[in-house]
C-alpha cells in the first residue's frame, strides 16, 4: 500500500492559508523538488475550495476555473479510451455537472479534486462504451464531524501532490504501461497485444512501477 | 460492514483493473463487495483512485467546443442535485450484492447444482460470470481447476482448500496455476460469491456432465 503519511511542516499549512509567496534563492534539487511540492499543494487546496464555494454558494466563477483545467483533460482521457471527440465532448460536460450536482458529496480528507473527477469520468465511461452497471463498494458511515477535518485534508492533498511527482518521474517504459492500464480500456493481455510485449515483461513492470511509487509514498 | 480479521486481500491487479474500469462487470461486482467489507483494500482502492487521478491530469489536454461552459451550466439547470449517499447494508449482503440480487440473503434464488451445492447466477454482461454458491457445512465443492481467474469471496462461513482457509471477507484469486476441493467448514453453511472469466475445468467425469447442464 501507499501509505499516507502525514509531513505537516510548517511552510505548507502556511500555503494552505494563502499566506505563502515564492523567494528567489538558488535551491537544491530536494528543496526544488519540496518547493514544486508546496505550489502543487497549494493548488490543490484551491480547487477544494472552489468545490466547496460551488457547494455553498453555487459559485459559477468558481466553477468556470475548475471547468478550464479539468474539462479538457477529461475529453482527452476519454478520446484516449476510444470515444469519438463529439462523444468525448458531452462526456465531458456531464462530468463537469456531474461535479456540480455532486459538489456536497466530495470529501476532501478521502480524495484530491483530481481523483474525484477521475473516478467521474470513468464511472461515465464505463456508462457509454461497455452499457454496463458499475458496482461501487458501500459508503463509510459518517464520522462525528459533518466538515471534514482541514489538516486531514491538506495532508491527503500534499500526499497527492507527491503521488503526482512520483508518477512524472517513473522512468519512461513503466510510466507508459501504466498509462496505458489506466486509458485504453485495456487489460494486460490486450496491452501486451498492441504493444507486443510478453505478458509477463507487462506484469512486471507495472509492479515495479507501484513498487517505485510505494517507495516514495513511505 | 466491515470485517476486522479479513487475510486474504484483492491483488494489486485486480486494484487497479478496478480502478482504472478495465474489469468485466463480475469482477467489479466481487471487487466491490470485498472493499465494501475491508477497509485495507478500500484504502489501497483509493490509492489506486489517485494514481488514475494523476495519470489524467499528466497527460495532454483537448481543446473544448467554443459553447461548452455555457453548455455545460445549462445541463447544471436542468438536473435535480444528486441525492445523498445510500444507507450502510444492515443485513448479510453488503449494498453493492444487494443491488444485484434486490434483495439480501433470503431474496437469492437458489437451484440446486448436486452433492447438497446450491447456486444463483446474477445478471451481468458478458465476458465473466458471477454467482453465489451455497454450500452446506462440511461439504465438498468437486476438484477443480481454473481455465481463466477465479474470485471467491466468502460472505458467510467458510472454507478450506489446499492452500489455507478463508473466512468471511477473505477473498481467494485463483487461476490456471491452482487445482483445489473446497470444503466448506463444519458448523455454519458456506455463502460465496464467486466470478470466473472461463468456464471451471471439472477433473471427474461426472462433474464435467453436471457442468453441461448447470452452467459452470
Amino acid at each position: 500500500m501507499l501509505t499516507l503519511a502525514k509531513d505537516s511542516t510548517k511552510p505548507d499549512a502556511a500555503v494552505a492559508m494563502g499566506l505563502y509567496s515564492p523567494e528567489k534563492p538558488r535551491l537544491s534539487g530536494v528543496a526544488r523538488t519540496k518547493r514544486l511540492n508546496q505550489t502543487d499543494t497549494a493548488k490543490r487546496m484551491m480547487w477544494v475550495a472552489h468545490v466547496t464555494a460551488i457547494r455553498d454558494n453555487e459559485d459559477r466563477e468558481a466553477f468556470a476555473e475548475l471547468f478550464a483545467h479539468f474539462a479538457p483533460r477529461v475529453k482527452s482521457f476519454l478520446m484516449k479510451s476510444g470515444t469519438s471527440p463529439d462523444m468525448a465532448e458531452e462526456c465531458a460536460q456531464d462530468v463537469m455537472a456531474t461535479l456540480w450536482r455532486k459538489a456536497a458529496m466530495f470529501d476532501p480528507a478521502k480524495a484530491s479534486v483530481s481523483t474525484w473527477i477521475f473516478t467521474i469520468a470513468r464511472n461515465r465511461r464505463i456508462d457509454i462504451l461497455r452499457k454496463e452497471r458499475r458496482p461501487e463498494p458501500e459508503e463509510l458511515p459518517w464520522g462525528p464531524e459533518a466538515e471534514p477535518n482541514q489538516e486531514d485534508a491538506l495532508a491527503l492533498q500534499q500526499e497527492t501532490s507527491k503521488l503526482g511527482a512520483a508518477l512524472a518521474e517513473l522512468p519512461e517504459k513503466q510510466r507508459m504501461l501504466i498509462e496505458k492500464a489506466y486509458f485504453g480500456d485495456l487489460s494486460h493481455s490486450e496491452i501486451a497485444e498492441q504493444t507486443g510485449l510478453p505478458l509477463g515483461t507487462i506484469k512486471s513492470r507495472i509492479r515495479l512501477a507501484l513498487e517505485r511509487l510505494r517507495h516514495v509514498m513511505k | 460492514m466491515q470485517m476486522t480479521d479479513i487475510k486474504h486481500h484483492l491483488t494489486d491487479a485486480l486494484l487497479m483493473g478496478y480502478a482504472a474500469g478495465t474489469l468485466p462487470e463480475a469482477f467489479n461486482l466481487v471487487v466491490a463487495t470485498h472493499i465494501s467489507m475491508c477497509d485495507d483494500c478500500r484504502a489501497a482502492l483509493a490509492e489506486f483512485d489517485a494514481v488514475g487521478g494523476e495519470v489524467m491530469m499528466g497527460a495532454d489536454s483537448a481543446e473544448m467546443a467554443e459553447d461548452s461552459l455555457t453548455a455545460t451550466l445549462n445541463k447544471i439547470a436542468n438536473a435535480p442535485a444528486a441525492t445523498k449517499v445510500r444507507a450502510q447494508s444492515s443485513g448479510l449482503f453488503p449494498t453493492p450484492l444487494q443491488d444485484y440480487v434486490q434483495g439480501d440473503v433470503d431474496a437469492v434464488k437458489w437451484r440446486k447444482i448436486g452433492g447438497g451445492v446450491s447456486q444463483a447466477i446474477l445478471p451481468t454482461s458478458k465476458g465473466a460470470t458471477v454467482r453465489l454458491l451455497h454450500i452446506p457445512a462440511g461439504t465438498a465443492v468437486p476438484d477443480h481447476g481454473h481455465r481463466g481467474t477465479e474470485l471467491t469471496l466468502v460472505l458467510q462461513g467458510a472454507f478450506v482448500d489446499e492452500t489455507d482457509r478463508f473466512g468471511a471477507g477473505d477473498v481467494e484469486v485463483a487461476n490456471e496455476d491452482l487445482n483445489h476441493t473446497p470444503v466448506a467448514e463444519a458448523g455454519m453453511d458456506c455463502i460465496c460469491l464467486a466470478a470466473t472469466d472461463a468456464p471451471l475445468k471439472f477433473n471427474g467425469f461426472l462433474p464435467r456432465m453436471v457442468q453441461r447442464f448447470v452452467g459452470i
